[in-house]
């Protein structure tokens, strides 16, 4: 069944047509990526249906309702959540705060309870420490857990990204290239990681420029070039498609 | 519970009682005056280290926000409304049933009718509140550049305001303000007799300042303030309202400089155009960034010591020089606060070992 469906959108930068009338669904339980060269049109893609960019035409559905129009936090708190591509932790604060942020959905305590410091915040913040703590020990990095989120190794980083974005409990994560800026090792990691999060029956969208990554975690690939859908299938089909081949290749 | 977290906020209690006690001991009890004053301005200045340290943004017109408590309060105090009422004006009437309204008779045996304090200080609040929302709502959406010349434009406007308005007192401003009575016999009010009590009374305000402030900083909304100061996008895809969240801590922040113009306008009696000045707001901005933005702490005790040198005239007729001097030296040298420089955290390291 399809969790989230992206129906004929479309994003123009002046003259440039980043996404060209792209449709496609993704199926609750999956992993789904999206693959193409650089300028593709795949971040871009990424960011209309996290809310970061307005959409020009289309709509995007999530769980059979329309989310087009509504603005990242909105997105959030719908289910939805992401990562970045240039991984943005939170300047100042430890791997565990950054991962506390992201419970920030789910949580109630607001301005007056804050500087009342009322009781029943008290209960929360222990759930949310709790909460924050095992998804560390999910993501296998408990041991940083009080260090400063920036001055971690980029693969930790990745990884402190993954829990803080599974923080708000999403029903699907949106990864924008998660294996960008990483060594194979790390990469090889990441992918592990990557299916224990489906493991735990979240749904996840990724774009992603390594192919070696997409071909070995993926259940179903989308391919765009200069922002139009070129291909859609399972790994194995989209590897012997002649479109594909000659994008990637070369004729 | 966490003690910990409450260990800085006792010490800054006995510290203040200590300087009561040192001042009493040393005869030089009149130092009490300006410690007040300093302790109303801390009020201010953590509220602003609010909005710069811990949302990440700036506000060149927090004195506007002082002046806009410290006139409204001051106006409705000391604005004679008798002959409003003899002539029967139906609001002042209904105010006066309402019992906001202080009767009382000049030496001559002539009436006088003002707004009592506490109904002037409402009133200055829920002004501030709402003007910090109208003004909040278009100028939060700047960055950088842009939100400074913005909220600078506000403290101008502000003072100009009451540069020419008659009610306002105009460049001479309002005094003979009364003393705010609070329980008790206890009042705020610069009465010498009741100067230490007066001490106390601001002590212990600033003190529930501050700890509404921690509180609020290690809390769920603290957290997503520090997001939306690290990165705001990834703060907003985390599902933090960044516009809501800015909003909010502006007008706490603008609430938190308005009560620290209500109270110090009772206690000094006064208050003039300069209070609400801009180079007042700059000299703010100067301490947040010496005492580093992100800490409420390294703010309150720069706000303390600068305020007080510049209140006991150390810095004689180049005060606001002094202050404009020590923006641009900390922008350049220690644009964290000096608590951040190298050889200031070696000593702290080497403090802790």
């Amino acid at each position: 069944m399809a969790l989230l469906e992206i129906k004929a959108i479309d994003k123009k930068f002046g003259g440039l047509h980043a996404v060209n009338n792209v449709s496609f669904n993704v199926n609750e339980g999956n992993i789904k990526a999206v693959i193409g060269p650089n300028g593709a049109g795949k971040t871009t893609l990424f960011n209309l249906v996290s809310g970061a960019l307005p959409i020009d035409s289309g709509a995007v559905s999530f769980s059979d309702t329309t989310i087009t129009g509504l603005k990242p936090y909105q997105i959030a708190r719908k289910g939805i959540a992401r990562t970045f591509q240039n991984i943005k932790m939170f300047h100042g604060m430890t791997a565990l705060e950054n991962v506390k942020v992201g419970m920030h959905p789910c949580t109630k305590a607001g301005f007056w309870a804050g500087m009342l410091h009322l009781p029943w915040t008290w209960t929360e913040e222990k759930q949310i420490h709790k909460r924050a703590m095992e998804l560390l020990q999910l993501l296998e990095i408990e041991e940083f857990a009080n260090i400063e989120a920036t001055s971690l190794a980029f693969g930790q980083q990745r990884a402190v990204e993954f829990a803080r974005a599974l923080a708000s409990n999403p029903r699907i994560l949106l990864l924008d290239e998660p294996a960008a800026g990483l060594n194979i090792y790390e990469t090889a990691e990441v992918a592990r990681l990557i299916t224990k999060i489906q493991s735990q029956r979240i749904t996840v969208l990724l774009v992603e420029h390594d192919m070696s990554l997409v071909m070995d975690i993926s259940d179903e690939i989308v391919v765009l070039s200069f922002g139009e859908k070129i291909a859609e299938g399972t790994p194995g089909e989209i590897q012997h498609n002649e479109d594909v081949i000659k994008i990637y290749l070369g004729e | 519970m966490d003690f910990k977290k409450h260990l800085p906020t006792a010490g800054l209690a006995a510290s203040l009682i200590a300087i009561q006690l040192i001042t009493a001991a040393t005869g030089s009890v009149y130092y009490l005056t300006q410690l007040t004053m300093v302790a109303y301005l801390g009020l201010l200045i953590i509220g602003l280290c609010l909005v710069m340290g811990y949302a990440g943004q700036i506000s060149l017109g927090h004195a506007g926000f002082f002046g806009i408590g410290g006139y409204i309060s001051a106006a409705l105090t000391t604005t004679n409304l008798s002959a409003t009422l003899a002539k029967g004006h139906e609001l002042v009437t209904s105010l006066d049933h309402l019992g906001i309204l202080v009767h009382s008779q000049t030496i001559y045996g002539e009436d006088l009718l003002y707004v009592h304090p506490w109904a002037a200080c409402i009133v200055a609040i829920l002004v501030t509140t709402v003007i910090a929302f109208a003004i909040g709502i278009p100028v939060l959406k700047l960055k950088g550049h842009y939100l400074a010349m913005a909220t600078l434009g506000f403290g101008i406007i502000i003072y100009r305001i009451v540069l020419a308005m008659e009610i306002f007192g105009e460049a001479d401003g309002i005094s003979d303000v009364p003393p705010f009575p609070l329980i008790a016999n206890f009042a705020i009010t610069g009465d010498l007799n009741l100067r230490i009590s007066n001490y106390y009374i601001a002590a212990i305000v600033l003190i529930i300042g501050m700890i509404l402030l921690q509180n609020l900083i290690h809390s769920r909304v603290g957290r997503a303030l520090t997001a939306i100061h690290g990165a705001e996008d990834a703060a907003n895809a985390m599902g933090v309202n960044t516009t809501k969240y800015k909003l909010y801590t502006f007008v706490i922040s603008a609430v938190f400089a308005s009560i620290a113009g209500i109270l110090l306008t009772h206690y000094t009696g006064g208050i003039s155009p300069s209070d609400a000045g801009v180079m007042k707001s700059i000299r703010f901005v100067a301490i947040v960034a010496i005492g580093g933005m992100a800490s409420l702490w390294g703010a309150l005790s720069t706000g303390l010591i600068l305020n007080f040198m510049s209140l006991r005239g150390f810095f004689g007729s180049y005060d606001d020089a002094i202050f404009g001097t020590i923006l641009i030296v900390i922008m350049l040298f220690a644009p964290d606060g000096i608590l951040q420089l190298p050889f200031l955290q070696k000593l702290m390291h080497k403090g802790r070992e």
